[in-house]
């Protein structure tokens, strides 16, 4: 049995919806983009455009609901499939766009560089539970025009999984576009065989800035995935109650389903969002917080009634270190996600309010993903049944180390962590040098790094990509692309 | 040569009945008893121990290896001439007096038949005087005790007393191992070593017994 668990019973579910779509219909939504305004307008929404402004209809909600697809995969940039964001299947993500790099040498947070980027991208190729690239980090030296699309060009030219990104501008989104088509071979190979999915983030409460709209109108042209990630904050723009957050961030939510939809029905998108507790004390948004946590739980289970696949911010901490604060924040959101099957699950690596990102926390929270992949892989009988004659041999030879069902079930019963997790006796502990939970992270980091691979992308397509990346950087001002 | 090397391969698998019948295939072939004693099984179970070592694979894995040559040496053994038969050497084995936990003690067992010593296994509850007392009738130059209790470790120091009375401290050693005891401990008490696993266990009697 998977196990699962439940924030919400169905009730609430349907007085959290329809309270969203009745703010959606009657109080409506500011959308600083004219196309999208058109487009809510050609199908009966009263649009107010000197206002931005847009109330919907009930029969725009349902239509968008039901033209969304049920679930989509992405494949890596050979072309093989590698994540079925669907039903109670979970993935994991490294948390993204963070402005800083935790150096693990000096322990001092700096700005990344392209050779950390890169130092990144290699090593996700190694993290054997975390399914997708994201682009976890923001280089600092490009021209910030080209920041965004940079992070994806080295997430493409280096790694080979699939890549959780973003567009900052309207105009970066084209050679974004451009590279995966390069990829694919073709628009049409492209929509066939997701790359990346793409971050549009409303503006709470109930805004769309022209950027991210119109962001969310060009993924669906081009049928590229898109996550909606609502960010209403308790008690600051929302209300102060969980149930009060989740019924702005379905009404946020639901608004950018619309758009896509009416864009392009039937283009892939995840029920997403960063929500977060606001805490008065420090004036932050704690994505480590246990309440921030259920609101990520309960807005999947209330996605999972509408029949959409899901996604959250949630597998990440605030601690300013890879410390126990970091573990222990991590480790609740991932378990949390897991059982409730949030399928893609962003976070891994990300520390401080998602503006620092840590490599050897990406190799720890990759085990707590080993972990969790686990957990929710649940309790199964295998050839236990009927028991005596396990416990006849056990008797008989006074242990099963060797026996042919310890054998056979060994690897797949017992998931055994990668050497970041300290299981040594004191003893054998001491002989390898005493080492902190850092130092062997940090041996992990450069360990998988020297024995990385080349991406077997043709180099054809890697030239290609190249040419793209470096014309987009000439138009802002850089003639090379840094080593 | 193929042979052989199959056979060591089959031995790094775990695979007994593999071993088994291509021993019988080498034996048919003309192979000396030594030859593929020496050239697969004992050449496999060094690559075993050194990959254990390297933390490659794992107790379990090492446990099966040893298993398999046993079951390999069993076959052998009748080709050897009599004075021949490949013991490398006795050691008497137990869990101390007063103490039942046996799982480590019978690892060590399995682990030093494996590499070729032949185990005399006194079980549970052994008292002091019983180790010293098999280990001089049967010849055995090393005493391996055992002890998962902190109550019942002071047994271990009992065993060092009597062959320190005999004047057989140093001719015999004492070997001692299991969750409470440790290197400061078998000083304490005038053991020769302290065994941390069952692989230690052999490597420790591998030294005592090359230095004879």
């Amino acid at each position: 049995m998977r196990p699962t668990i439940a924030f919400l019973n169905r009730d609430l579910i349907e007085r959290i919806i329809a309270e969203g779509r009745d703010i959606l219909c009657r109080l409506g939504v500011t959308i600083h983009n004219q196309t999208a305004l058109s487009l809510l307008s050609d199908h009966g929404a009263a649009v107010d455009t000197t206002r931005f402004h847009v109330r919907f209809t009930p029969d725009l909600i349902d239509r968008a609901v039901k033209a969304a697809p049920k679930g989509f995969k992405l494949y890596d940039v050979l072309g093989e499939e590698t994540v079925d964001l669907s039903g109670m299947k979970v993935h994991y993500t490294p948390g993204s766009a963070a402005l800083n790099i935790l150096d693990g040498a000096t322990g001092r947070m700096r700005r990344p560089t392209t050779a950390d980027y890169v130092q990144y991208v290699k090593l996700m190729g190694g993290m054997m539970h975390i399914a997708s690239q994201s682009t976890a980090f923001i280089p600092a030296d490009v021209p910030e025009k080209i920041s965004d699309s940079y992070r994806l060009y080295l997430s493409l030219l280096h790694g080979e999984k699939p890549v959780v990104t973003g567009a900052f501008t309207v105009e970066s989104f084209g050679v974004m576009k451009d590279m995966q088509v390069a990829i694919r071979g073709s628009d049409e190979r492209l929509k066939a065989k997701p790359l990346t999915i793409f971050s549009c983030c409303p503006t709470s409460p109930l805004k769309w800035s022209e950027v991210t709209c119109q962001n969310l109108l060009d993924c669906a042209r081009y049928h590229i995935p898109v996550e909606f990630i609502a960010m209403p904050l308790s008690g600051f723009i929302s209300p102060v109650t969980l149930v009060g957050t989740l019924v702005q961030h379905t009404a946020e939510t639901l608004s950018g389903l619309v758009i896509s939809q009416l864009a392009n029905p039937g283009t892939p998108i995840l029920y997403g969002g960063s929500p977060a507790i606001f805490d008065i004390r420090y004036e932050t948004t704690p994505m480590g917080a246990v309440e921030t946590e259920m609101i990520d739980c309960a807005y999947n289970e209330i996605g999972k009634y509408l029949g959409l696949p899901t996604q959250a911010y949630i597998a990440l901490s605030d601690a300013k270190q890879v410390d126990a604060q970091a573990g222990l924040e991590t480790s609740m959101g991932a378990t949390l996600a897991a059982l409730s099957g949030i399928n893609n699950i962003s976070g891994p690596g990300m520390l401080d309010f998602e503006s620092c990102f840590s490599l050897e926390k990406l190799v720890v929270d990759n085990e707590i993903c080993g972990m969790t992949l686990r957990m929710i892989a649940g309790i199964e009988p295998k050839e236990d049944f009927p028991s005596l004659p396990h416990f006849e041999e056990l008797l008989r030879d006074g242990h099963l180390l060797i026996s042919k069902h310890t054998r056979k079930y060994r690897r797949e019963e017992i998931y055994l962590p990668g050497p970041a997790i300290d299981r040594a006796n004191r003893a054998r502990w001491a002989e390898e040098g005493s080492k902190t939970l850092m130092e062997r992270a940090a041996a992990q980091v450069a360990e998988i790094e020297a024995a990385a691979a080349p991406s077997r992308l043709p180099e054809e397509v890697k030239r290609e990509l190249t040419r793209l990346m470096t014309f987009e950087a000439h138009k802002y001002g850089m003639d090379t692309l840094p080593r | 040569m193929e042979l052989l090397k199959q056979i060591s391969q089959s031995l790094q698998d775990g695979d007994d009945e593999k071993v088994a019948s291509l021993t019988k295939d080498a034996l048919t072939a003309g192979m000396t008893a030594r030859q593929i004693l020496d050239e697969s099984l004992i050449a496999g179970m060094t690559i075993i121990g050194n990959k254990f070592k390297a933390h490659e694979i794992f107790l379990p894995d090492v446990l099966l290896s040893a298993r398999t040559m046993y079951a390999g040496l069993e076959l052998l053994k009748p080709h050897f001439l009599k004075d021949d038969i490949p013991s490398r050497g006795k050691v008497v084995i137990g869990t101390v007096q007063g103490d039942l936990h046996d799982i480590g003690k019978n690892l060590v067992g399995i682990m030093l038949k494996g590499a070729g010593y032949e185990v005399i296994d006194l079980g549970n509850d052994v008292p002091p005087a019983k180790f010293v007392d098999t280990a001089v009738s049967q010849g055995a130059a090393i005493i391996g005790t055992s002890a998962l209790l902190t109550t019942t470790m002071p047994m271990m120091a009992q065993v060092a007393g009597i062959l320190k009375e005999r004047g057989l401290t140093g001719k015999i050693k004492l070997i001692i191992g299991g969750a409470p005891v440790s290197d400061a401990f078998a000083r304490e008490i005038g053991a020769d070593a302290y065994g941390f696993d069952a692989v230690k266990a052999v490597e420790i009697v591998d030294r005592f017994l090359a230095g004879r």
